[in-house]
Order: structure tokens, then C-alpha cells, then sequence
């Protein structure tokens, strides 16, 4: 699976999640900071991000762009 | 929260305030989920289920077990695709002078009563997170809050409950979620059956209502917790008046 098409995803789960313009969900921007996302969000969409790709993702790893997001879950997928 | 409808998961529910509360949920209209480690319903429970035409489903875990507790929440989840409502009520005691007491005494009550608490809602939670619901009433103890001679575990066990409930209703709280627990004091048991006169006089002295609770008046405290939907992060001591 290509990073864009994993983007493509965590993009879709991001909007629907957050309720947010999809244009704001770009590989820079920071979930919290510039998504407005607090600490449950985060998790929730790791949660979907799981469930979607059938993939553990450690509570503790440290993501704070989207980018970041992208590149865990490609890291699990690979590893798969 | 109306509980017409509602699925309950109540942990160590076969006997005592678990089987109380699980008759109580499923006399309001809910779903029941019985569990115990054991491999059946005990057939009194089954009994009184039947009689009032309960919906309910048996499924045996150990929660001092997490592989168990996965196994007990898929089923459920597999069969349902909800839980509304989990009531936190397994647990055991262990009692022995705190200088008595090996490390294996006060790990394995802290494994049940508080780890199995844990990780029992955790898994749940996650659920309820997606669901945006749901309700979680956890049973700790009057000792939690005054401790208790000879039982510095269970003590220490459902202190730690009462915090575990209040970090969870904060949590939970973001997403609609309730947690509140229920501080009973001493509930007429199997084990208060068996005290002598003497000590049973003793308890009672101290009890202002001069008797012991019923379990019953736990479970209809627990279904107050959960119809209610502005209460969350609470404790509640139901004990005759003993702690006053």
C-alpha cells in the first residue's frame, strides 16, 4: 500500500472524526495545534485507523502532524 | 439513561450484589450479561432470571485474566454489537493483619478488584467511545474510604477504584460517557450469614439503622446511578449510616 493511499484514508477518517475541511487536513498539519483535536480525538482516530488497516498501534507513540499519522501506520502495514 | 432496551455487562454476577443488580437490570427492560468464573449460571440465579422473563446470556471469564476479558467482551459485542451500561461489581477479599499479609495476599485482590476493573472497562470504553454512550458503575467499598483492619488489600484495591472512577468519568465525560461508584458497607452476604451473635451484635452497634444492608438496595442504588445522567464521578456510600 502506497503512502498517498494511506493518506487518502487517514484524510477521510480525519474529516469524518474531526468534522473539519478536508482541505486542512494536509501531511503538515498538526492535529491538535492546527485541527483543534484533543486527546480522546487522537485516539478515536487511531482506533478507526486499527480497525481500518487490521493494525495495532501503540497508545504511546508520539504523532503530532498528520504526516506522522501517515508514516506509523505505513511503518505497521509494512511490518505486517 | 432509559434502560428499556439497554445492554448491561455486569462482571461477577452470579451470586450477592452482581446477581441482585443483574435481576434489578433486567426487571427495568434491560439485557443482562451474567458472568462468573464458573462454567454455568448457577441454577437459583437461572431460576429467578426465567421467572421474570428475563433476556439475559451466561458467558464465564476470569477478569484477573485479560485474554478471558477479550474473549468475554467480543462475545458480547459479536452477539449484541453494543454495551450500554458495564457494571464493574467483580472482586474477592482476603483478610489478614497488614504484617501477615504475603505480597501473592495483597496482588492477587489488587489483581481482581482493581487491575480486572481496569482492564474490563478499558476495553468496553473503547467501544463506547464509538458509541458516544454509555455508563460505567463501579462497586468499591466503605473501606476504600476509612480502611479497615485486616484488610489492607481490599482497602487499598477499592481506594484505588474510587480514583480509577473519577479519572474515567473525566475521560468519559468528552464523549457522553458516565462513571460513578458505589461505596456499600456491610450488605447481608453468605459471609455475614455465617458470623456468630456476638460479632454480628458488634457490626450492628455500629450501624446506625441497626441492620445490615440488603443487596437489593445496592442494585437499586447502582440503576439510580445509571438512569440518572447528570451524575458522574461520584461515590456513593450506601452503609446504614455507618461512616457518618
Amino acid at each position: 500500500m502506497t503512502k498517498e493511499e494511506i493518506f487518502d484514508t487517514v484524510k477521510k477518517i480525519t474529516v469524518d472524526e474531526l468534522d473539519v475541511d478536508e482541505n486542512k487536513v494536509t501531511l503538515d498539519a498538526k492535529i491538535k495545534d492546527d485541527l483543534d483535536a484533543d486527546s480522546l480525538d487522537v485516539f478515536e482516530i487511531m482506533n478507526e485507523l486499527e480497525d481500518k488497516f487490521d493494525i495495532e498501534l501503540d497508545a504511546d507513540e508520539n504523532v503530532e502532524t498528520i504526516g506522522d499519522v501517515v508514516d506509523f501506520v505505513k511503518k505497521q502495514v509494512d511490518e505486517k | 439513561m432509559e434502560l428499556t432496551s439497554k445492554t448491561a455487562l455486569i462482571t461477577g454476577s452470579t451470586r450477592g450484589i452482581g446477581a441482585a443488580i443483574a435481576l434489578t437490570f433486567a426487571k427495568a427492560g434491560c439485557q443482562v450479561i451474567i458472568n462468573g468464573r464458573q462454567a454455568d449460571i448457577p441454577e437459583s440465579l437461572r431460576e429467578q432470571l426465567e421467572l421474570i422473563n428475563a433476556n439475559y446470556q451466561y458467558i464465564q471469564a476470569d477478569i484477573a485474566d485479560k485474554d478471558s476479558i477479550s474473549n468475554l467482551v467480543n462475545k458480547i459485542y459479536d452477539t449484541n454489537s453494543k454495551i450500554d451500561i458495564l457494571i464493574n461489581n467483580a472482586g474477592i477479599t482476603n483478610d489478614k493483619l497488614m504484617m501477615r499479609m504475603k505480597e501473592s495476599d495483597f496482588d492477587r485482590v489488587l489483581n481482581i478488584n482493581l487491575r480486572g476493573t481496569f482492564m474490563v472497562t478499558q476495553q468496553v470504553f473503547k467501544r463506547m467511545l464509538k458509541q458516544k454512550s454509555g455508563c460505567i458503575v463501579n462497586l468499591a467499598s466503605v473501606v476504600g474510604l476509612h480502611g479497615n483492619i485486616g484488610q489492607a488489600n481490599y482497602a487499598a484495591s477499592k481506594a484505588g477504584v474510587i480514583g480509577l472512577t473519577k479519572t474515567i468519568a473525566q475521560e468519559g465525560a468528552l464523549r457522553g460517557i458516565r462513571c460513578n461508584a458505589i461505596a456499600p458497607g456491610m450488605i447481608a452476604s453468605d459471609m455475614t450469614d455465617a458470623l456468630n451473635d456476638r460479632v454480628k451484635d458488634e457490626i450492628l452497634n455500629n450501624i446506625p439503622l441497626k441492620r445490615l444492608g440488603n443487596p437489593n438496595e445496592v442494585a437499586q442504588t447502582a440503576k439510580f446511578l445509571v438512569e440518572n445522567d447528570y451524575i458522574t464521578g461520584q461515590t456513593i456510600v450506601i452503609d446504614g449510616g455507618m461512616t457518618i
